[in-house]
């Protein structure tokens, strides 16, 4: 098995997914049969082929320049927001202490 | 608790001071009101596009050739995937493999010693919202302002061994990068934002567990976070435990670090490289065009102010230990004749001044060419040093020319003699007492009369003057 059902699990945790046994037990089998897959391909000569980390590699840099535009007032920043306070959007307290 | 070492490595954060966010157009303005600076893309609405913003790139280069780091030919960005209220899109859009730049060092002095770092990597990622807690009610307020200002990452190689290195490191840290003028470097302002891991071991055994602590938010917690650290864990290696692997906060208030109680920094992030971001290919001479752009840096500038102006070391190091400083140093020392005059009392008088009255280096009231005009009023005899300190308050609090001021509060030296002599039979008259017991071989009570001159001079009158008219007039010459 190259994935267990801890890994997805663990996996669907991260996700913030909620996995029933079912949905686990299937899951396990498709990400498996992906895994295998990649393995394989981890079994061809590849030393020589450049990095694939994106498709479009010969665009160039692409960068804009550093002047404001403005993007959207605060009420309609907040329009879609399931919740605000004031000038905040707002969300289910977080427990976690302060955090930078 | 002599035999244990420390091993600390330090991460920090810097945001840059570009205009713009780093990968979209909204303005970066410190302060400003909640939830005003931002757009689809910051707020991470599903069909935005991120794109770079070249000044930020420079800047992060620029401070990574600051730091002696070499400047990576390809590099590419990659998304840091976590949930939190201040992160709309779920990830940091980061660096992860490849870098901006890595290998670098940074030197610094602790206790006059020279220490070298080494530094792993310099990064540039987005910065996250801010999280507001402790409302009355059961929720959390989120400002999504500063989400996505650009920020470089320096990260330390585990080179420092105590908290007073570590301290000293992350202050010429700061300095290099406020030479560079690519961040504000203000930790009140959270535009430098600092983490470190420590870890203690028996010498000559392997290094320790570390521990990741956060919330180090000034000079002052960094120090006494590692300091209790440090502690803690040579007290719990010492009992025969173990230190656990794990991210603690440094609490201010109960000053003690204690441990987050967060799953979410599991450090589980699932790199991958960011789809919506081509790589970027650096090109070595415009990094070169960019390396002749750097100005001075602020080891060059202490050596030049030692071989150029002759101040002492320390001297020196001080006073470039800030740009503003600096420049204000040259500028008053342009404008006087003797330098080091200058810099002690830029070091002396002016700091004093600063630091009582809560102002930056870039605040400085006084103009250097006041100061200077202070201290050549001294040079030229017109008043004494003593009369140079008391005025100098009030040089600061107006900036008027000193001369003006020392004129109108009447505190010139006084070179008439025969006003002297006038206080001096005076002093003698009103203290019959003082008098007889100098008569009587009591030297020492001289010293009471010269004091009666000068206070009734306003200090105005040469000490030396008045004292050998004292004993010119009582015949004890």
């Amino acid at each position: 098995m190259p994935i267990t059902k801890d890994e997805v699990r663990h996996v669907a945790a991260l996700a913030r997914l909620q996995l029933d046994e079912a949905a686990v037990e299937r899951m396990t089998g498709q990400l498996g049969i992906i895994l295998e897959h990649i393995a394989r391909m981890n079994r061809l000569a590849t030393e020589d082929v450049e990095h694939t980390s994106h498709t479009l590699p010969a665009m160039g840099n692409v960068v804009r320049e550093d002047v404001v535009h403005r993007g959207l007032d605060r009420d309609s920043a907040l329009a879609n927001a399931p919740a605000r306070e004031g000038p905040f959007f707002k969300v289910p307290k977080v427990i976690e202490d302060q955090e930078a | 608790m002599s035999d244990f070492e420390t091993v600390i490595g330090v991460e920090v954060h810097v945001e840059l001071n570009t205009r713009t966010k780093i990968f979209c157009q909204c303005p970066t303005t410190f302060g400003a009101e909640p939830n005003t600076q931002v757009c689809p893309i910051c707020l991470g609405m599903p069909g935005t596009l991120p794109v770079l913003n070249e000044a930020a790139l420079e800047a992060a280069v620029k401070a990574a050739l600051a730091l002696n780091c070499r400047v990576a030919e390809k590099t590419k960005f990659d998304r840091k995937n976590y949930f939190y209220p201040d992160l709309p899109k779920g990830y940091q859009i980061s660096q992860f493999d490849e870098p901006l730049a890595a290998d670098g060092w940074l030197e610094f002095d602790v206790d006059g010693q020279a220490r070298r770092v080494r530094i792993r990597r310099v990064h540039l990622e987005e910065d996250a919202g801010k999280s507001l807690h402790g409302a009355a009610d059961e929720a959390t307020l989120v400002d999504f302002n500063r989400t996505g200002v650009p920020l470089i990452e320096v990260v330390s190689e585990p080179d420092l061994r105590s908290p007073e290195e570590a301290r000293a490191y992350l202050t010429k840290l700061k300095t290099v990068i406020e030479y560079t003028g690519v961040s504000d470097v203000k930790m009140e302002e959270g535009s430098l934002r600092c983490d470190a891991n420590v870890s203690v071991h028996r010498a000559g055994s392997d290094f320790g567990t570390p521990v990741e602590l956060k919330n180090l938010n000034s000079f002052r917690a960094i120090k006494l976070a590692l300091d209790y650290e440090v502690e803690r864990q040579t007290k719990l290696v010492e009992g025969g435990g173990a230190v656990a692997r794990e991210t603690r906060l440094w609490d201010e208030k109960a000053g003690q670090t204690r441990p987050m109680r967060s799953k979410e920094l599991s450090h589980d992030y699932r790199y991958f490289p960011e789809p919506d971001l081509v790589p970027f290919h650096i090109d070595p001479a415009w990094v070169a065009e960019v390396r002749g752009s750097l100005p001075e840096l602020p080891d060059a500038k202490r050596d030049r102010f030692m071989a150029e102006y002759g101040l002492p070391a320390y001297d020196a190091g001080v006073i470039t230990g800030s740009p503003s400083l600096a420049a204000y140093f040259e500028r008053a020392a342009a404008a006087a004749k003797d330098p080091k005059k200058v810099a002690n009392w830029v070091l002396g008088e002016l700091l004093a001044y600063l630091n009582a009255h809560e102002l930056g280096f870039d605040r400085i009231p006084v103009s250097p060419e006041n100061l200077a005009a202070l201290i050549s009023l001294i040079d030229r005899g017109l008043i004494s040093g003593t009369i140079a300190k008391s005025v100098f308050p009030e040089v600061c609090a107006t900036n008027r020319d000193p001369e003006a001021i020392v004129k109108e509060k009447g505190l010139m030296v006084i070179n008439d003699e025969g006003a002297i002599v006038e206080a001096v039979d005076r002093a003698i008259a009103d203290n019959p007492n003082v008098v007889a017991d100098i008569r009587n071989g009591k030297e020492r009570a001289m010293g009471f009369l010269v004091g009666q001159v000068m206070k009734a001079t306003k200090g105005r009158a040469n000490p030396e003057t008045v004292n050998r008219l004292v004993r010119e007039r009582l015949g004890r010459t």
